[in-house]
Order: structure tokens, then C-alpha cells, then sequence
């Protein structure tokens, strides 16, 4: 049942690794699907050769000391970032994670074994939409695109300064996926005027454009692809989830690896509509977490009435219900846009709108030569135009793929080489000192 | 659902003290005057046809209490130990204790799918005992799914419902973890079926018998790829619940 859980919940957190092969062959990507591409692991034989252990050890932030954290959130406690360490003076990469993704998730373990192979100390920090970082690190509503970069800032200082003692640094690097891309782009504008970090080099690994167009269609995902529409929602889960244990019951315990999911998908494959759905509900229950996260911590009003005590017997059931059936737009709409006009009113649903898209940064991503971006051309969060305006923004900084969905592609060899080329400044991929 | 263990029983000593230390109450407390929010359960659902995740939980608080006290017992203490036991085996001779293990629990599953009358289940199952218990050297090695003879696991949770029992209300066992009424009764009469006839009862020897139950529970959480948090969601513990429930019905229908 685990491994179910596990399938079903972390659905969009599996990635492999490596290092680039021997002989250059041309770029080949086995899924041509995007929705396969994005929800299947790479087969080992395609992955690039990473560490099977680096020196991490994770290290815990009280960001806000005099915060109350409420009952319900007993398990938190700091929030919880990790450190892989160099023994020798080398630059310090920050990575930040996707929606919903915290700082060790396998894709997050993935990337720091990358980046450390790669020469750099690096720092794995939580997604500004996860539980953990809302609770202890937001100062209020997640989701802006502004709000979440002077979080993340904070939290990047924070642990730089935990850390500093034990490290040689030599200069700073950012980077991000998805979401986390979108944010580092945000936290390297901010850095321009604050100058903590002067980053050297910022990496945007499949961002979005527009936040708003991405999360919309990647709701749309799974609200297309329920047969029969969301009030057939229960029905539909219920035939997949029986699909997938009839396949599963026979299988070794041991873990959940992509070798798994790979396996289990080869002896049901799922259709088109189904990986679309997933992919979509993946994504509604990372928007449930956040959104009924930010509503207790900033007293409720949203989805739990005004200053509710939640304790850690409090039944959420009906919370949870709540939560799963409202959209990121619905939040968007009726909490989030009004909060943030209540702050700075004469600010218009399109002025808002604009401040969460790449758009309302281009003259900056256009000019700073220190910032790259590697995509995909299929990714399923991009709207139609967009990785043409990508590329016209970052012009030579840009390598786009020509499949690999949204990220599905992250630890091909070609993808690690070009990313960590990029950080690095050295084509190869291989430089040790950037 | 895997192996009788007698540890078991120190969750039946825990749960009396836990239903001391758990507040029931599970409505939130809300100050007189307080307006609804802005998305109810009433507004956003609609319809009054049941919903996946509103399992029936008549002990809710309990429940919620114990799962906490189930998270902190994982973290402090089972897991350094499956991590030490990791340590110091290797992946092979991890695997040769799950076997054996495996095997004691084909006896469990020859008696429950004999009592399902899944008779050809039980014969395979037999088979099973008989072929791993010598060729497999005491279950060590599985030469029996080699030779086409799948395991076909069945408790006596699975009984009672093959029978036509109900789930009953969930319930969070201390230390065990998800389960519910009719599925703790099975386990509480699997457990003594296994104490009075079992292997336990061939093995008159009480240093023995810890030492397998010790094995048992280890291997079993070693198993299982869970972690508590693992999901980064505020409501792990619905989400388990609702799985936990479609699972046992899966598992009762097959």
C-alpha cells in the first residue's frame, strides 16, 4: 500500500542522474510522449553517472524564532535545509525546489549530487509552496512572485551565515527548477539590488513563463482528464488506484525507485489521459497543501473559519476536502488577489498577473549575462509562444531540447553536461573551479 | 498484509495508557461569533454523495493522537534501528531473512486461504511451505515462486471479510499502525492463533521467540518504503486513512 501511496504522491518527484558519457552521440530521449516523458524516469542506460554518496548533512533554520507554530503543524520544527560540502575552496550553489517539493526530495538529492560532482558546495532549500517553508519561513501568502524571492533570500542568508564557518567559498551560483527556476530568476533581481550573494551565475532549469498560465494548465490537466468530469472524480481514482494495486500485489517490496515505476508502467500502460490526469493531481495536491497552510498560518478566514485553534487531534477531513477541490485560480481569485490588494491597493487583477510572469523582469533577463536557462520544447507547463519568447529573451543562453517534457529529461547526460557547463562556464560540463 | 508479530502485544499494553494521554475532542475550537470562511465543506461540495476521504473514524482524536505518537516512535526508534540492522547486514543476507520470515508467514496464509476455501491458493501455498521449508533451506531461498508457485498472502482481517464483515471504524494502532475494527479483531485472533499452533508453539523457547519477533519487526519496517512526512502534506494522515481503507477493500475482494 506504501509503494501505492508513495507512486500516487510522489508522481512528479522522480528523476535519475548522471555524467556525461564517453563519446559525444547526438542528443536521444527515449519518451517522445511529453506526459510519458514528464512522469517516467529515465531507463539507467540513458541516465548520467552520478555519486552514489556525497558528504550531506542537513541543518535545521528557525527563520521566524518568535513564531508560534500552531498544533496542527507538530511535526514542524525549522525548516529543514541540507548542505553537501567540498574539502577544498570552491563556489556555493543555492538550488530551490519545485512546487510542492521539499529539499530532499530524489530530484533535489539528484541535482546536489550533480552540482557537487560538478565542484560546487551545495545548499538544497525547500520550495516556497511546500508546508515546511510556508510554516516556518513565509512572511504571508505564498505565490507571489516578489513575496516568495524576498523569502527565499532570507532563507538563503540565513544559511549561508549557519554554514559559513565550515566552508570555503570562492563566489555564489543559483539555481532552480520549475517553479524553483521561476523564483531563482526573482532572487537574482533581488540580489542585484542587495548585493549579498553577487551571484556569478543563475541557472533557470525549466521554468514556467507565466506562474499563473502553467498552474492553470496544469490544473486543466487533470480537470480534462477525469472521465466524466470532477464529480466522477471518486469512481475514476478508485479504478486507477485498483489497477495499480492488481499490478503491484506481486511485487518485492523494497522501495520506491523509477526501476519501479518504470516496470510497473510496462506491465499496464497507463493511457495518455491517465498520466495527464496523474500529473494534474499531482499538482491540485501540492496547491491543497499550500493553500490550507497559508490559511492556518495567517489566521484562517479562507478554507478554516477565523482564528480556529487546530491541534493535533483536530479532524481535518473536511479541511482536506475542501482543499482538494479548490483550484489554484479559485485561490488566486477570491484570497489571494484581494489579500494583496488590501496591501497595496490601486494594484489590478492584470498588474498582479504580470508581476508573477518572467515578462515583468525581461529587460533584466535580457541583459544579465549571468543568467542561463535549459528547457525543453515539449514541456506540458509552457503555453504556445513561450519557448520562442524564451529563446529570443535568453537568446545563446538558452539550450532547449527537443523533448523531455517537464523535466523528465533532467539527469540525461547531455542536460547534466549543459547545466553544469553553464554554472561552470566551461563547456565540458566537467570544470572544477568556474 | 505480511507477518504476525508478537509486539503486537506490547501495542495492547500502550493502547490503555494512550487513550489517557489523547484528547477525543476533534472539532476546532472556533470563539462565538466567529463567520464561516469563505470556501464551507456546504459550498464547495456538492451534492451529499459520500466522499473518498470521510472514512468512518469514530475515535478520530485517538486516532490522531496515536498517529503522532506512531511518528515519533518511527523516527526515534524504529528507524535508527532498520538503519543500524542496513548497516551491519548485507543486501543478501537482508534478503535471505525476509525469505525465512516470509516463509513462517505462509503458514498464516495456507490457514486463511483454507478458511476462504481458496483451496487451490491453499495447496500452492503448501506447496510453498513444503518446498522453501527444504530445498529453501527454512525459507532462506524462494526456489518455490521459481517453479511457478506465487505467494497468495491472506490474513485473517481478509477472512472476516471474504465472509462478508465490514471494515468497522479505523483505528490507528500504537506502533502498527493503520488498521480497523474487523482487521484488528483478525489480528488479534491471528495472533493467538499463531502463539497456540503456530511455529511459536513448535518452539518452546521464549529466547527464541523473541529473538523472531525482534527479526520479524525489524524486517518488516525495512520493508516498507514509508515515511512519515514523505507526502509534505497537512493531511497525511486522511490520505492514509482513505488508502489504507481502499486497499483492505481491494484486498478482501481479491
Amino acid at each position: 500500500m506504501m509503494r501505492l501511496l508513495a507512486l500516487i504522491f510522489l508522481l512528479g518527484c522522480f528523476c535519475p542522474a548522471h555524467n556525461a558519457g564517453a563519446e559525444p552521440q547526438p542528443y536521444f530521449y527515449p519518451f517522445v510522449n511529453p506526459y510519458e516523458a514528464t512522469v517516467m524516469e529515465l531507463p539507467k542506460a540513458f541516465e548520467a553517472k552520478l555519486p552514489e554518496e556525497i558528504p550531506a548533512r542537513e541543518f535545521t533554520l528557525r527563520v521566524f524564532p518568535k513564531r508560534e507554530i500552531p498544533g496542527v503543524f507538530w511535526y514542524e520544527n525549522g525548516l529543514v535545509c541540507s548542505i553537501a560540502r567540498q574539502n577544498h575552496r570552491a563556489p556555493l550553489i543555492f538550488v530551490i525546489a519545485g512546487t510542492g517539493a521539499n529539499h530532499d526530495t530524489p530530484r533535489m538529492k539528484k541535482l546536489q549530487k550533480a552540482f557537487y560532482q560538478g565542484g560546487f558546495h551545495v545548499i538544497s532549500i525547500t520550495s516556497p509552496t511546500h508546508m515546511d517553508f510556508v510554516v516556518n519561513a513565509s512572511a504571508g501568502l505564498p505565490g507571489d512572485s516578489l513575496d516568495d524571492a524576498n523569502d527565499l533570500y532570507r532563507v538563503m542568508k540565513l544559511a549561508y551565515e549557519k554554514v559559513r564557518d565550515k566552508i570555503d567559498v570562492s563566489g555564489f551560483a543559483l539555481t532552480g527548477y520549475s517553479l524553483g527556476a521561476f523564483n531563482a530568476a526573482f532572487v537574482a533581481k533581488l540580489d542585484e539590488e542587495e548585493k549579498r550573494f553577487n551571484f556569478s551565475k543563475v541557472l533557470l532549469i525549466n521554468p514556467p513563463v507565466s506562474l499563473y498560465d502553467s498552474v492553470s494548465a496544469l490544473d486543466q490537466l487533470l480537470v480534462d482528464n477525469v472521465p466524466g468530469g470532477m464529480g466522477k472524480f471518486d469512481p475514476w481514482f478508485r479504478s486507477v488506484f485498483a489497477e495499480f494495486a492488481s499490478v503491484t500485489k506481486g511485487m518485492e517490496p523494497g522501495g520506491l525507485s523509477g526501476e519501479f515505476l518504470y516496470n510497473t508502467y510496462k506491465r499496464l500502460p497507463p493511457s495518455e489521459e491517465k498520466l495527464a490526469a496523474l500529473i494534474g493531481l499531482t499538482f491540485r495536491m501540492s496547491a491543497a497543501n499550500m493553500i490550507f497552510t497559508a490559511d492556518v498560518m495567517n489566521g484562517g478566514g479562507y478554507i478554516i473559519p477565523k482564528n480556529a485553534k487546530l491541534t493535533a487531534t483536530t479532524s481535518l477531513t473536511r479541511y482536506a476536502i475542501v482543499s482538494f477541490n479548490t483550484r489554484f485560480i479559485d485561490y488566486f481569485n477570491e484570497w489571494f488577489l484581494p489579500s494583496i490588494q488590501a496591501k497595496e491597493p490601486g494594484l489590478t487583477r492584470q498588474a498582479l498577473l504580470e508581476r508573477m510572469s518572467l515578462r515583468s523582469i525581461e529587460p533584466y533577463l535580457k541583459s544579465a549575462g549571468k543568467i542561463g536557462l535549459v528547457h525543453n520544447e515539449d514541456d506540458i507547463i509552457l503555453a504556445p509562444g513561450d519557448i520562442g519568447y524564451l529563446q529570443e529573451v535568453f537568446g545563446d543562453r538558452a539550450r532547449i531540447f527537443p523533448t523531455g517534457g517537464h523535466m523528465g529529461n533532467m539527469f540525461h547526460p547531455d542536460v547534466v553536461t549543459a547545466m553544469i557547463g553553464f554554472l561552470t562556464g566551461k563547456e565540458d560540463g566537467h570544470g572544477n573551479n568556474p | 498484509m505480511g507477518i504476525i508479530h508478537e509486539r503486537r502485544s506490547l501495542a495492547m499494553i500502550t493502547l490503555p495508557a494512550l487513550l489517557f494521554l489523547c484528547g477525543c475532542s476533534t472539532l476546532p475550537e472556533v470563539a462565538p461569533g466567529t463567520p464561516p470562511p469563505k470556501r464551507t465543506f456546504e459550498s464547495t461540495v456538492k451534492g451529499d454523495k459520500p466522499q473518498m476521504l470521510d472514512v468512518s473514524d469514530s475515535m478520530e482524536g485517538f486516532n490522531r493522537g496515536t498517529y503522532r505518537y506512531n511518528y515519533y516512535f518511527d523516527e526515534y526508534f524504529m528507524r535508527p534501528v532498520v538503519r543500524t540492522y542496513e548497516f551491519i547486514m548485507p543486501d543478501y543476507a537482508e534478503d535471505r531473512v525476509s525469505g525465512a520470515i516470509d516463509n513462517i508467514g505462509d503458514v498464516g496464509n495456507f490457514t486463511n486461504n483454507l478458511l476462504q476455501l481458496k483451496f487451490k491458493a491453499a495447496g500452492i501455498t503448501l506447496g510453498r511451505v513444503l518446498v522453501n521449508s527444504t530445498a529453501g533451506v527454512a525459507g532462506l531461498w524462494d526456489p518455490a515462486s521459481k517453479w511457478g508457485l506465487e505467494r497468495h498472502p491472506e490474513d485473517f482481517g481478509q477472512t472476516l471479510g471474504h465472509y462478508g464483515a465490514g471494515n468497522g471504524s479505523y483505528i490507528v494502532l500504537p506502533i502498527l499502525g493503520p488498521s480497523n475494527v474487523r482487521d484488528t479483531a483478525g489480528l488479534v485472533a491471528g495472533t493467538a492463533a499463531f502463539n497456540l499452533v503456530g511455529p511459536a508453539a513448535w518452539v518452546n523457547d521464549s529466547a527464541i521467540n523473541t529473538a523472531y519477533t525482534a527479526t520479524s519487526s525489524v524486517d518488516k519496517r525495512h520493508r516498507i518504503p514509508f515515511r512519515y512526512r514523505q507526502t509534505g502534506s497537512p493531511f497525511e494522515y486522511d490520505l492514509l486513512r482513505m488508502l489504507y481503507t481502499m486497499q483492505r477493500e481491494n484486498d478482501v475482494a481479491n
